[in-house]
């Protein structure tokens, strides 16, 4: 049992080094603006004078590594700076956004993830008929559409041909968590489409490769029911790559949010960091780059530590 | 010829496949003498239905909509197909290298990646291109750096496989040098699994492009660009105008095409037969 502890240690580690590593990469990449932050965010034409005082305010006087463990401490500390677009602290910027990020993220895992696995059964179960072959058309589809193709479908369809939901998702903190839902609706709706071909696709593989084994086979000699096979049989032993793949696809899910809320206009980190990106507020966007990429590196930590505990295989690496 | 052989006992679906790809090549190929005007010409009021002189309606400037699609077709897909070609030239040059040298370059080459690949892609394009600005070229590389960590993946382990056969070690015996082992034994035999991945790949790096250009963050106006097209025009959509659709599902259109012949050559590749 030692040897599994490690194991799931190790690889812990291993993802609190790669997150530590982003962050530096982060820090640096802002480090290789051509010229000097200051000069790019204060335009050709200001005074040395100016320049100097914002060098000084953004303490960029200081040597890099200072600055970066100074940057990395202030970070976990909760401080994460000031926004250089509004002057307001980036913190409060991002906190609600984000919680409105995980909130949508939430919500169409919780829909889409009981979805994807009981169509992936069925379509595993039904293989090569037409409900296998309609639906692995309808998926392929799907995931070769970009996301806002499909977001303006249903905005098409649902807000602007028969109106019943809003096309635009504004949340504030005065709403009910029914008034919410209904506002979030048509985005909730739109990844839950693109991440159910997604999953489903896979965990439809992950079953059919269970079902070439010989126990299947043996189960299938013995004269027990298709359902029962799946149910009993497969179902176990596919658990493992099946957990695999809902824990990456919410991790893409966290990440795929982000051209989603730019469709619905949804207050979330993503729109943020967009809004950031193009006005150049850099505080910001380093402090919402490092958010997403330390949710998507513990999903795909998640990914693989429960991939370890459910298949006693991969405890023992050749 | 065995492409044509092969072409007749294609499924229906990897034909529909070919014919959406062919579409949109022969657009790209012959731009201005499909497009009935210039690629920023204004020709009539803002979100005009389409009628016999605007054949899709206009966008949100009074430009014809079905000139800029054309236009978008060569934009998009060229700049999509640059990057792609960049990413499989650093990915397999260095997936090989990886494989044929082992030892601490392959060691150090990997971890880099793994690293790379465990950042997610969108975020990381952003924020680099916060940094860098937004031109096409830095577009171009951005995207085939990132994208190659995934072909470097793949090259590597299918290069791995080929490394340890005998002709490969015949070869070197020869006295052949590392390049040419890798170009003349490697490269012929690694070529089915990387075209399939090509194709996806490339499904991948368009819809990528599309999606930041989405933001804002891609293409610049006034070049037209499918995913720019429907940023542009996203505003029409509440008034029940359907404009931003028509670029969004040229995207979709071309990604299926792609797609479909990818999942017949997958179907070849890994021999199986009905």
């Amino acid at each position: 049992m030692s040897g599994l502890f490690g194991l799931v240690a190790r690889r812990i580690a291993m993802g609190f080094l790669t997150i530590i590593v982003i962050s530096i990469l982060i820090f640096v990449g802002v480090e290789a603006l051509p010229g000097d932050l200051a000069t790019a965010i204060l335009g050709q034409e200001a005074t040395p004078e100016t320049v100097a005082a914002f060098r000084k305010e953004l303490k960029l006087d200081l040597p890099p590594h200072v600055r970066y463990f100074a940057w990395l401490g202030d970070f976990l500390k909760g401080d994460l700076g000031t926004s250089l677009a509004n002057k307001r602290p980036v913190a409060e910027l991002i906190e609600w956004r984000f919680a409105n990020t995980l909130f949508l993220a939430a919500s169409a895992a919780l829909v889409a993830v009981p979805i994807a696995i009981i169509l992936g059964i069925l379509a595993a179960l039904y293989r090569n008929t037409l409900f296998d072959k309609t639906i692995s058309m309808v998926t392929l589809s799907t995931i070769s559409f970009p996301e806002f193709f499909v977001a303006y479908i249903l905005i098409a369809l649902l807000s602007v041909q028969i109106i019943i939901f809003p096309s635009i998702s504004n949340i504030n903190e005065q709403m009910s968590l029914g008034q919410k839902i209904y506002s979030i609706i048509l985005p909730c709706l739109t990844l839950t489409l693109v991440v159910v071909a997604h999953m489903m696709r896979q965990t439809r593989a992950a079953i059919i490769n269970i079902l070439a084994s010989p126990f299947i086979e043996m189960a299938k000699l013995k004269g027990i029911r298709r359902l029962r096979i799946i149910v009993l049989h497969a179902l176990p032993n596919a658990l493992s790559p099946v957990i695999n793949v809902v824990a990456l696809n919410l991790a893409y899910l966290v990440v795929g949010v982000v051209i989603v809320e730019v469709v619905f206009v949804y207050p979330g980190l993503g729109q943020l960091l967009v809004d950031s990106v193009s006005k150049r507020d850099i505080p910001v966007v380093q402090a919402s780059g490092l958010i997403f990429a330390a949710v998507y590196v513990s999903l795909n930590l998640l990914a693989d530590v429960l991939s370890i505990l459910t298949n006693p295989r991969m405890r023992n690496p050749k | 010829m065995a492409f044509f052989k092969l072409l007749r006992q294609s499924p229906l679906s990897a034909r529909i496949g070919l014919a959406m790809v062919l579409i949109n090549i022969f657009a790209a190929i012959f731009t201005p003498w499909i497009a009935p005007y210039t690629e920023t010409e204004v020709v009539g009021d803002v979100w005009l239905p389409s009628s016999s002189d605007n054949l899709l309606g206009t966008d949100h400037l009074g430009r014809d909509m079905f000139t800029r699609l054309v236009y978008g077709a060569r934009n998009t897909i060229a700049i999509a197909f640059a990057t792609t070609i960049l990413s499989f030239l650093v990915g397999t040059i260095a997936g090989f290298f990886a494989a044929t040298l082992g030892g601490w370059v392959d060691q150090l080459l990997s971890r880099v990646i793994d690293i790379l690949m465990a950042f997610p892609t969108l975020i990381f394009a952003l924020m680099v291109l916060s940094v860098i600005g937004t031109s096409i070229t830095g577009l171009i590389v951005v995207i085939a750096l990132l994208d190659s960590t995934r072909v470097y993946r793949l090259s590597r382990a299918v290069a791995m496989d080929i490394e340890v056969m005998e002709f490969v070690e015949a070869a070197r015996l020869r006295g052949e040098g590392i390049w040419w082992v890798m170009r003349r034994e490697i490269l012929p035999n690694a070529m089915p699994p990387l075209v399939a991945e090509f194709g996806l790949r490339f499904c991948f790096v368009f819809l990528f492009i599309a999606a930041l250009s989405f933001l804002g963050l891609g293409i610049q106006p006034p070049l037209a660009d499918w995913g720019g097209m429907v940023r542009e025009n996203a505003g029409a959509i509440t008034f029940g105008i359907l404009t931003p659709l028509w670029p969004a599902g040229a995207i979709a259109f071309l990604t299926v095409g792609v797609n479909l012949i990818v999942d017949w050559f997958l179907h070849i590749a890994s021999g199986l037969k009905d």
